[in-house]
């Protein structure tokens, strides 16, 4: 409902026309309109309120700019407030500086913990550690199971023990064995992998302080879902008070969760989300970054994860070269067009591009019209421009009828194809030509692109 | 220094909003009803004003704000009217409202046609508690003196089958496996097989969690359902969709998409002994019709207990 946000707020600025400043009259709808997309986005009601208050304090009084509509001046103050909240990027955790470092992982029961321990010990060995592996948790079934199958995946070290009684002693003792073996094993850095429980169960909020006590741990990290409602300001805040967290871990964003219980649970426990797990592969692990999640949480897309593929993935100076002329429209030619279609082809599908894009303003409907393209017609376009001369390639006017016939044939396509082909290219050097006018460019400076 | 969408700026220190909102959470704490006189008794008279704030009370407990809105919207009219008189009037109302949405579903309780073996699958999110359920809900059948029979085609998590063992073991129910990895459909086929062989009443299929957006892992899931189909006519005659109760908005894709897929008959909604009051499924039961069927309230083995609406209605105001 709010993938169009921003066509909502695009509307409730409609009336806002020729008035020079944003006051609380004139944002009201707007205000009304980002509160329902928060909630829905299940940010906790309370941090909601809290959130506009500050919102609608930054916006009332300024000046209404020329360089962005207004609606698009308040997703600015929006966003930069959330991020403001979210912190900033913080995948790093606390070494001790006489190994091993200890990190006690916690949570409530199915949020993804012992996948979460794995994860983080296959990305400490990365980074040339020697991480070590156990679970305390003795209560759930085939737990300790569990933890000991994800080891031998990622051929971790683990510290077994045995169980006798599933007790918080036999949960001490597992805690301080390990611990020992670390040291004895030359382990630099502990991972425990602790029992669900509910932050209302307090004897097992006992157990977890016991083993702070025992551990004393350089990392806390809370484990939490992305999926969270409202209740996860209960479940954090509860497990920081009895536990001082150092940390949080959002799981399973690779779902479809718009993960407002990130923007919950870092107020009120005040630490840094350090890591969102998105996948069930053991490497499945990302450093957390703020900008991102507003994005998502806003229904805006992920912007800035495809501008890092596409940095990653494409040679950047012919990039930056092919965007010029793409601009200016003159000079972009099949030869241009095709490296183009290489380009995106090494950065993955169509759609998983697309799909990063936002949903709104210049993108909208592309992801509609992604749904629809063809991946073997790229095949078949880039097949066509193959079968073109050198010099066809750069002067597409001089392809005729004959010449036409002659490419189909080398193409294994029609000539209907080519004929289409040519006509689209032409289409888009006009779409290019228009995108250069400066008002176009001006529109997409408010969006400024780091790096790009 | 922070990178945003529009350009980079310096981290703001807020240590004071931390505060206030620890401030806040505590306040959450207090009951729902506690918070329902506070607001009813600001004035004598139930206004508008009332309302909004009531509808407060309803997100928290995840209803969400479609559904939030369809019930207030219809009070909000008599309160215009000035029809509602008082605090209690008020609540009734509020429950009647939500009584009503719950209990009107497709809803049949799990019997058993004789003959052929019940077949009942479970599916769900990563974490949901499918496993545990399953066992919860095999206890339940033995105890009505049925025999069950339970297959792993969870065959991807770790240990995941070792886990539905144990369950199998606490309530002396057999458990029908393959090696991790290996195929769910033939799991399924071999369970089928079994079961109809000896004449179980009844079969419940662990099935391995997944985000319902993975599409792949979706079409697993019709794949077994056709496999079921095969072997017993009109199986699986179940397919329960297992959620925490602790899940938000993303709940009703959940149900939308795994309903889709493996066309959902009812819910289990887990975890209820927390603080989260799973008011999701009103929303679902709103849109999709699918009736819960059964409450988790625990880890153990005696922890499932039957949807009962007008329990659930009354525990989101206490
Ligand atoms: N407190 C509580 N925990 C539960 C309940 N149901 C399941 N769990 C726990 O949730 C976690 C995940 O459960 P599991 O059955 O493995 O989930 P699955 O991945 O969906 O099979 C385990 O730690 C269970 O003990 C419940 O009703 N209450
Ligand atoms: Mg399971």
């Amino acid at each position: 409902m709010f993938e169009n946000l921003h066509e909502k707020l695009q509307r409730a600025f409609k009336s806002l026309r020729g008035q020079a400043v944003l006051t609380e009259e004139n944002i009201a709808e707007a205000m009304k309109q980002i509160r329902l997309a928060l909630l829905e986005a299940d940010v906790n009601f309370k941090v909601v309120k809290d959130l506009i208050d500050r919102i609608q304090a930054k916006a009332v009084g300024q000046e209404v700019l020329t360089a962005l509509s207004p609606g698009e001046q308040v997703i600015k103050i929006v966003r930069d407030e959330l991020v403001i909240t979210l912190g900033q990027d913080t995948a790093k955790l606390k070494f001790a500086s006489q190994p091993p470092t200890v990190v006690l992982m916690a949570g409530l029961q199915g949020s993804g913990k012992t996948t979460t321990s794995g994860k983080l010990a296959n990305w400490l060995k990365n980074g040339g550690h020697r991480p070590l592996l156990v679970s305390v948790d003795v209560y759930r079934p085939a737990a300790r199971e569990q933890l000991k199958v994800v080891a031998n995946a990622i051929k971790a070290n683990i510290y077994e023990g045995t169980v006798g009684e599933a007790n918080t002693a036999t949960v001490e003792r597992l805690a301080k064995e390990a611990r020992r073996e670390a040291i004895n094993s030359g382990c630099d850095v502990l991972i425990v992998d602790t029992a669900g429980r509910l932050h209302i169960d307090e004897q097992l909020m006992d157990e977890m302080q016991s083993l702070k006590k025992l551990l004393n741990p350089q990392e806390i990290l809370f484990v939490a879902d992305a999926m969270t409602g409202q209740d996860a300001v209960n479940s954090a805040d509860e497990f920081h008070k009895k536990l001082t967290l150092t940390g949080v871990v959002l799981t399973k964003m690779d779902g479809d969760a718009r993960g407002g219980a990130a923007l919950s649970i870092r107020q009120v426990t005040g630490q840094p989300i350090k890591f969102i797990g998105v996948g069930e592969k053991y490497d499945a692990l990302e450093p957390f970054h703020p900008d991102r999640i507003v994005g998502r949480i806003l229904g805006m897309g992920d912007i800035l994860s495809l501008i890092e593929k596409a940095e990653s993935q494409i040679d950047k100076k012919k990039a930056q070269e092919l965007a010029n002329k793409a601009l200016t429209g003159d000079g972009f030619s099949l030869e241009d067009f095709r490296d183009q279609l290489r380009q995106v082809r090494k950065m993955g599908s169509l759609q998983s591009i697309i799909g990063m894009l936002p949903s709104v303003g210049a993108f909208q409907g592309l992801q509609k019209a992604a749904d629809k393209v063809d991946e073997s017609q790229i095949n078949r376009v880039e097949a066509i421009i193959n079968s073109m001369t050198g010099y066809e390639r750069n002067h597409h006017e001089s392809i005729n009828g004959s010449r036409r016939k002659r490419i189909a044939r080398g193409s294994g396509t029609t000539v209907q194809e080519v004929n289409n082909l040519l006509r689209q290219y032409a289409q888009m050097r006009k779409m290019f030509k228009q995108m250069g006018k400066p008002s176009f460019a001006r529109r997409m400076a408010g969006m400024k692109f780091p790096g790009m | 220094m922070i990178q945003t969408l529009f350009g980079s700026l310096d981290e703001e220190k807020k240590p004071s909003f931390v505060e206030l909102m620890k401030e806040a959470v505590s306040r959450t704490r207090e009951s729902l009803s506690e918070r329902l006189e506070d607001v009813v008794s600001i004035g004598k008279e139930i206004d508008r004003s009332t309302l909004d704030d009531l509808e407060a009370i309803l997100i928290s407990a995840d209803l969400g704000m479609a559904t939030t809105e369809e019930v207030l919207q219809k009070l909000r009219h008599k309160a215009d009217r000035k029809q509602i008189r008082d605090i209690s009037e008020l609540k009734k109302l509020i429950k009647a409202e939500l009584f009503a949405i719950l209990t009107t579903t497709g809803s049949r309780p799990i019997t058993k046609v004789n003959g052929t073996p019940e077949v009942i699958m479970v599916v769900g999110v990563n974490g949901a508690g499918k496993t545990t359920s399953i066992g919860k809900l095999a206890q339940t059948f033995r105890s009505q003196g049925k025999t069950v029979l339970l297959c792993a085609a969870d065959t991807f998590r770790a240990a995941a089958i070792e886990q539905l063992e144990i369950w199998g073991q606490r309530t002396g129910t057999e458990v029908i496996k393959t090696k991790p990895g290996g195929d769910p459909s033939a799991v399924l086929f071999d369970a089928l097989q079994s079961a109809t062989a000896r004449g179980t009443d009844y079969v419940i299929v662990d099935t391995a969690g997944r985000l319902h957006t993975k599409q792949n892992l979706m079409l697993e899931l019709e794949k077994m359902k056709r496999t079921a189909q095969r072997i017993v006519p009109g199986a699986p005659h179940e397919t329960l969709l297992v959620m925490d109760a602790t899940t938000g908005q993303n709940g009703l894709q959940q149900a939308r998409q795994f309903t889709q897929s493996a066309g959902v008959t009812g819910i289990v909604l887990t975890k209820l002994d927390g603080t989260a009051k799973g008011g999701v499924v009103v929303a679902i039961t709103r849109e999709l019709g699918l009736p819960v069927r059964f409450v988790g309230v625990g880890e153990k083995v005696g922890d499932l207990l039957p949807f009962d609406a007008h329990d659930f209605v009354e525990s989101l105001f206490n």
